[in-house]
């Protein structure tokens, strides 16, 4: 069992090197994309966590 | 004899385009018509319990969005001979990977769990136990898929496609008004005005037509299949067939709702079966049949297209061409989502509601990511080379994509807050 999961971490670890950089072309629209999205991202995150904490409540 | 020799050679031309278009079709039609799953099938019939045949426009005009995103997937597995969740971690990084691969993996579990809902519901009408419809529908995939080729699968799977039509002939034994279809369902109106409900039934429509799991199914499919560039012109061929034919059964469940369930409440398919039973048994029965086939094959298509995914990444073979020996990983992948989802129904007080609440949500993170992704792929002139986007292109998918995001965010934001938009 430990030796799986020793494994699979280091499999993880191989993928993280392997796509360590991203290989499309990082120009400002990409760059402009990939943040909105982070903010994006953020904020639903932010918005299904405070649901939750509704629920919870 | 010229005329004859002329109409020969003509006819010999068309039959091997059909010929070679039964060769290349499959993934796009297999997608599309499986979009049309158990959560599909419950908005259809609420809409048009709801609204009659008001929406109708509305779906149509679905079938270009449906189109232009999905055709993408085909150009881009075809030209980079990449899985969508490959395409993102080599294209944006391991970051950006392992969100899109995790948020895949949660969505696609939870929307199995839903086509499972939709099965056991469906088959509950004809007084087959929940179990039963579990292990049965676990012990047909599992043979579907380990038969060891693509191909067979795919076969198969057209088969429940077909078996999706049955809402057609259901439409035309509830006699419907044609004049009033034509009238009220093809000029675009908002019955009762611009209101929060309304709003809410054409996010939820939107929502089920462009699900995440379609851009990563498609394309591993694409790539399953061996697709090459010179095949991209039949994929989007069978792209646009995919999408009209979804489209076409989406209104036929529209005609038998707005017909005999008008103004009903509507919160499942099943319901909507059950109903229909009362006025004709055979439309009900119809109903029931095509849910109980909606909910399999979307269940065909999602849990292969996380199976797929992972084995992408993790460098797993990951192709039904392959047998469980060679590829244990994979398929140890597909029947564990399946079975776990398929448990999860069988579960006393399990809630199953609030599964099916949160699956929309949960997409919505997902949808634009991907969405977003898959337009700056198709720009990379470096891969995508002839391939790569034109402006035309890029306006019109940019504009669906920003549309979609919008309302899909909306929707996911409604689900949560229902108050908000009433």
């Amino acid at each position: 069992m430990a030796s799986r999961i020793y494994r699979l971490v280091r499999k993880i670890r191989e993928i993280n090197e392997r796509y360590s950089t991203p290989h499309i072309e990082m120009s400002r629209g990409v760059k402009i994309s990939l943040m909105a999205l982070r903010v994006y991202l953020l904020l639903l995150v932010g918005l299904i966590v405070y649901k939750f904490v509704l629920i919870l409540g | 004899m010229n005329l004859f020799s002329k109409l020969y050679y003509k006819s010999r031309k068309y039959w091997k385009a059909i010929q070679l278009y039964l060769v290349i079709a499959g993934p796009g039609l297999v997608v599309m018509v499986a979009d049309n799953d158990a959560g599909g099938i419950t908005t259809y019939a609420a809409t048009g319990a709801k609204y009659g045949y008001n929406l109708i426009w509305f779906l149509l005009i679905l079938i270009p969005v449906a189109y232009y995103v999905q055709e993408m997937t085909v150009r881009l597995g075809a030209v980079t001979k990449r899985g969508h969740a490959e395409a993102i971690f080599d294209g944006f990084g391991a970051f950006w990977g392992w969100f899109s691969l995790i948020d895949l993996m949660i969505v696609d579990w939870l929307t199995l769990v839903t086509e499972f809902i939709g099965m056991t519901a469906a088959l509950l009408i004809f007084g087959v136990p929940a179990w039963v419809t579990v292990l049965g529908v676990v012990a047909l995939m599992g043979t579907i898929v380990l038969n060891g080729r693509y191909w067979t699968w795919e076969k198969i799977a057209l088969l429940f496609c077909a078996l999706n039509l049955i809402y057609i002939p259901g439409a035309f034994m509830v006699k419907p008004s044609v004049p009033d279809i034509l009238k009220n369902g093809l000029v675009p109106n908002f019955p009762g005005g611009f209101n929060g409900e309304l709003f809410f039934f054409l996010m939820a429509n939107i929502g089920t037509t462009i699900a995440p799991w379609m851009l990563f199914f498609q394309q591993s499919a694409v790539v399953d299949k061996g697709m090459l560039e010179k095949d991209i012109p039949w994929g989007k061929f069978d792209t646009l067939l995919g999408s009209t034919v979804t489209v076409v059964v989406a209104i036929f469940i529209v005609v038998v709702t707005g017909t005999v369930l008008k103004g009903v409440d509507i919160d499942s398919a099943s319901q909507a079966a059950e109903q229909l039973l009362r006025t004709n048994h055979y439309v009900g029965t119809f109903m029931a049949i095509g849910l109980f086939d909606a909910g399999l094959l979307g269940a065909i298509c999602i849990s292969l297209a996380s199976s797929w995914a992972f084995g992408e990444i993790f460098g797993w073979a990951h192709s039904l061409n392959r047998k469980i020996k060679e590829a244990p990983w994979f398929y140890a992948c597909y029947f564990f989502t399946l079975i776990t989802a398929g448990l999860v129904v069988l579960i006393p007080g399990a809630p199953l509601v609030l599964i099916t609440l949160f699956v929309q949500v949960v997409a919505v993170t997902l949808l634009p990511a991907a969405l977003v992704f898959l337009i700056l792929l198709l720009n990379d002139r470096k891969r995508m080379g002839e391939y790569c986007n034109s402006l035309a292109e890029n306006l019109i998918g940019g504009f669906i994509v920003v549309s979609i995001v919008i309302l899909s965010t909306l929707y996911g934001i409604s689900v949560m807050f229902p108050r908000l938009f009433q």
